[in-house]
């Protein structure tokens, strides 16, 4: 590809909205039917009386039934998969911390397609062969490690896998490999610009940077200003999920205006989570995708739980795959902080082992500077000792537990029984106070 | 030797403590002394009264995180190097004080403890002839 066109795939960054609709109808027509070789879709389509030649038009997808996480974890590992085990090649799963873990199968060809997406992506931020990508992220079972590593060598960059952590190494790297682009949580980038202050370093005098691409922790328009700030470079939004694939499934362009989602690989529906109908463009409802280029595990109208709203069809970018608004909660009570997927019966199940505390219990997420912040506070049942050591302890031994679970430190606080809020019987659970939900 | 003292655990937020004292002053009981303790989040609230077992129940019925610990009360005169004196006699015998506070009551100086060992810090004093209250002293 020329250096100077603006697209990686202009035969598909550029179809026309009718054009990306037969397209997808093609698509969908063929992923239906090769779902009817996975066990558990084959099972779900006659249970439905449905069969893949229903499906005539795009608004029949509406037929179809929902995939839930749930799901996942039901046919546990491999009983979704469209084809046998010997064609898949990589596998990535989830913690599986509530439950079985969510295993998601890929073929040679799903991994050429996924890094084609996230090269796209690069692409269009304006990065280029001669550009060197330094990938902060977390390597291994997270996607976004391998995710943007094999994306950006399909783009032909130099890349890094500096993986996470080692703030020191990661700012010798960028300056001694001219690192022009970073991958990494926001609140990394922040990590890291305080960092540089430390080592005297001024990213904008002593470093090439000129791209951040930031994603999989939510964040505001306000906290990625500020990263813009610091660093002196755009920073873009990034949206993945391990379940399509990983990162490349929605990404900014240069108008940072919403995220494009590429509609050549999937069908995006905005739905109601409580009626599961669709809602009108603007308004904010869950994101279902369904895959339309994958082998292995193909799924259809999978519900993300991740809500968002459409911000529109168009752009000046000139690419018509639909733009949408940053991530702005979830339908069901999953918290993301700092990357890390956290489920609140994960921290009860902690709490309840402490003969010390009472039942109630209360999560408080909160952006301090730039970084999220988890507070627990939790009733004590009876002052067990006037001790304040002793309470300390306490303190940090739920503190170490829950750490433990959920793999982040929380700020713990102790709180009289009967002080946390009870609404209409049920508890107040989760707080989230995050500039990004505001 | 030792005496009641009323443990609070209190957040440090308005009105928890009046909520407290309004409890005591309803039922009619006196604070001999009082002191606060705090960190960031909370505190703890420790009193002496007249009646630390009433006082007691009274808190606990209404929802209140309240202990009853054992602490010790030593009379000194009210002469500067008295409490120095008895601080030096109970550490030197390798008793920790967890926390301390103090007060005049009838002319003289209360030192208000609590000890680890508690054994070892009444032995101390003991040996020592040293004056302790007991409850009745407060009645």
């Amino acid at each position: 590809m020329d250096d100077q066109s603006p697209y990686l795939h202009p035969q598909y960054e550029t179809l026309s909205p009718e054009d990306l609709k037969s397209l997808q109808l093609e698509r969908l027509q063929a992923t239906v039917k090769h779902c009817m070789n996975s066990p558990f879709y084959k099972k779900r389509f006659e249970e439905q009386g449905l069969k893949p030649e229903d499906i005539k038009s795009l608004d029949d997808i509406r037929k179809i039934p929902f995939t839930t996480k749930q799901d996942l974890r039901d046919t546990y590992p491999f009983g979704i998969a469209s084809v046998p085990l010997r064609q898949c090649v990589r596998l990535h799963s989830s913690s599986g911390t509530t439950g079985n873990p969510t295993v998601i199968l890929h073929t040679q060809k799903d991994l050429d397609e996924w890094a084609n997406q996230v090269a796209r992506n690069l692409w269009m931020v304006g990065l280029r062969p001669d550009d060197v990508f330094q990938n902060s992220s977390g390597y291994g079972m997270f996607t976004g490690g391998l995710g943007f590593q094999y994306g950006a060598e399909k783009l032909g960059m130099l890349t890094v896998p500096a993986a996470a952590g080692n703030s020191l190494r990661q700012i010798k790297f960028i300056k001694d490999f001219g690192t022009t682009a970073i991958h990494a949580v926001p609140s990394y980038v922040t990590r890291l610009y305080e960092v540089m202050q430390q080592e005297g370093v001024d990213p904008r005098k002593d470093t090439k940077l000129k791209v951040l691409a930031i994603g999989a922790e939510p964040h505001s328009e306000e906290q990625r200003k500020r990263i813009e700030n610091m660093m002196g470079v755009k920073a873009y939004n990034s949206f993945g999920m391990s379940e399509m694939c990983g990162p490349g499934v929605g990404f900014e362009c240069k108008e940072q205006n919403g995220l494009h989602f590429w509609e050549d690989y999937y069908i995006v529906e905005i739905v109601n989570p409580e009626t599961l109908e669709p809602v009108p463009d603007g308004e904010i409802g869950e994101l279902v995708l369904t895959t339309l280029c994958r082998e292995a595990m193909p799924l259809l109208r999978y519900r993300t739980r991740d809500l968002t709203r459409v911000l529109g069809h168009t752009c000046p970018c000139g690419r018509n795959h639909v733009r949408l608004d940053r991530m702005r909660g979830r339908s069901d009570d999953m918290m993301v902080l700092r990357g890390v997927n956290i489920f609140p019966i994960q921290i009860e199940k902690i709490l309840m082992q402490f003969k010390e505390l009472a039942n109630n219990y209360l999560i408080t997420l909160t952006t301090d500077e730039d970084n999220d912040n988890m507070t627990v506070e939790v009733e004590l049942e009876e002052l067990f000792t006037d001790d304040f050591q002793r309470l300390l302890e306490l303190q940090k031994e739920i503190k170490r537990r829950l750490k433990d679970e959920i793999l982040l430190t929380p700020h713990v606080k102790l709180v009289p029984k009967g002080t946390l809020p009870v609404s209409e019987g049920k508890a107040v659970r989760v707080v989230d106070k995050r500039k990004v939900y505001q | 030797m030792t005496i009641k003292q009323l443990s609070i655990f209190i957040e440090n937020k308005g009105g928890t403590l009046i909520k407290v004292l309004d409890l005591l002053s309803k039922a009619g009981i006196q604070i001999i002394a009082s002191t606060i303790a705090d960190t960031k989040d909370y505190g703890i609230y420790r009193l002496l009264t007249d009646d630390p077992a009433q006082a007691y129940l009274i808190l606990k019925e209404a929802g209140i995180n309240v202990q009853l610990s054992d602490v010790f009360a030593l009379s000194i005169d009210d002469v500067p190097g008295r409490a120095a004196e008895a601080v030096k006699q109970i550490s030197d015998a390798g008793v920790s004080i967890l926390y301390l506070y103090s007060f005049l009551w009838q002319g003289k100086g209360v030192l208000v403890f609590r000890a680890d060992p508690s054994e070892k810090a009444k032995e101390t004093i003991m040996l020592n002839k040293m004056t302790f209250l007991t409850e009745k002293d407060f009645k």
